[in-house]
């Protein structure tokens, strides 16, 4: 605990901060710099463990556990469940809609990050009083939080609460579809599908006459075309349909280029036995 | 090492979680730089509260925390239902007013 209190730390600490540091920075870069979101989520994660680790560091025990519990517990998985229900491998587009936008933006970062840390280099931030202190007063980290939070900002603390019934109510009502029409019967459906003649049979299955019978691979026409029609909406909706229709080509391509190869070498060698056998 | 160093990786958290909301296109990729940049200042906050010696940071970063989950939440919710309206979770996507 005297630690926390003088202006120049442990060296165990500093080690940490510096190691993880260096590691919460790239996992906040890779967070901005992935192209796929689950894969932004998961570094995400990471940078905000590291800060856990930091907020113990700093003598805010309650608050490193609370980070973890609350943070890459629940909130991050929240958003993992959005990821998965947005469609996993849905990539961010590449194309710019402002022109040069990219650039400019991170010029803005690089000019903002500059005044910000200058700002905290002018400061006068010298003497660390820590928090030594403060944690012993009431008996601990949690007594003196708690301490606070019902006498000091007791009101704060129960709007707050009122806060988080109103976001769980405005998730439900954003998030929740009323049926406006009563769902159609499977009888209903069929004569509909009669009347508009378009397809009478139920829809073909994907993977038909493709060398793989996943979902997400469409079937074959008869001429070797892939059909879009037998692979389920969802996954036409995210263009998450595979083409596999060239493999088979493309392998009979390299298994005939590796037996003339072979019948090649062959050949050469047997050249070379008949010259060797004239001499 | 000077504790002033977390205030340094608090403010170049900020700054890239900006970047991102600026550079990104995705929603919910927006949405996670902007948790980072909350994160950044829960990491100031519990700096400050160290170097004044009570405990009066820790309480504004607990409270940061509790709004963030709400409003993650909430902001959840639209980008679900934003996707079911567009079938995209491009933040250029939703260039009307109307769904």
């Amino acid at each position: 605990m005297n630690t926390l209190a003088a202006s120049v730390t442990s060296t165990g600490e500093a080690v940490q901060f510096w190691v993880l540091g260096t590691i919460a920075v790239i996992g906040a870069l890779c967070t901005i710099l992935m192209k796929r979101a689950v894969h932004s989520a998961l570094c995400l994660a990471g940078t905000m463990i590291i800060l856990a680790v930091f907020y113990l560091a700093n003598g805010a025990y309650f608050l490193g556990v609370v980070q973890i519990v609350v943070y890459t517990g629940a909130i991050m998985m929240l958003f993992l469940f959005v990821v998965m229900l947005v469609g996993v491998t849905a990539a961010d587009s590449l194309k710019e809609t402002l022109k040069g936008q990219r650039w400019l933006a991170a010029a803005c970062g690089l000019g903002f990050g500059i005044l910000l840390i200058a700002g905290i280099g002018n400061a006068s931030l010298k003497n660390f009083n820590g928090l030594g202190a403060a944690n012993s007063a009431h008996g601990g980290n949690v007594e003196g939080l708690a301490a606070l939070i019902f006498t000091k900002y007791v009101f704060a603390f129960e709007i707050t609460g009122a806060l988080l019934i109103t976001a769980a109510v405005g998730a439900m009502v954003l998030t929740h579809r009323e049926r406006t029409e009563r769902a159609k019967t499977q009888r209903e459906l069929s004569e509909q599908r009669v009347r508009e003649g378009k397809h009478l049979p139920p829809l073909p299955a994907p993977g038909v006459y493709a060398r793989h019978n996943a979902v997400d691979i469409a079937g074959l026409l008869p001429d070797g075309t892939p059909s879009e029609l037998t692979v389920n909406k969802t996954l036409r909706d995210r263009g998450q349909i595979r083409d596999v229709s060239t493999e088979a080509l493309d392998d009979l391509k390299a298994l005939e280029q590796r037996s003339e190869e072979r019948l090649g070498r062959d050949k050469d060698a047997r050249d070379r036995d008949g010259q060797e056998a004239k001499r | 090492m000077n504790p002033v160093n977390y205030l340094y990786l608090a403010a170049l958290l900020f700054t890239i979680g900006a970047a991102g909301v600026l550079i990104r296109r995705n929603a919910i990729v927006v949405f996670m730089c902007v948790e980072l940049m909350l994160n950044a200042c829960n990491l100031a906050f519990v700096a400050f509260s160290r170097m004044h010696g009570n405990l009066d940071g820790q309480i504004i970063a607990f409270f940061t925390m509790v709004v963030a989950a709400a409003e993650v939440v909430v902001g959840l919710a639209i980008i679900v239902s934003l996707f079911r309206s567009r079938h995209s979770a491009s933040v250029d996507d939703a260039s009307l007013m109307k769904l």
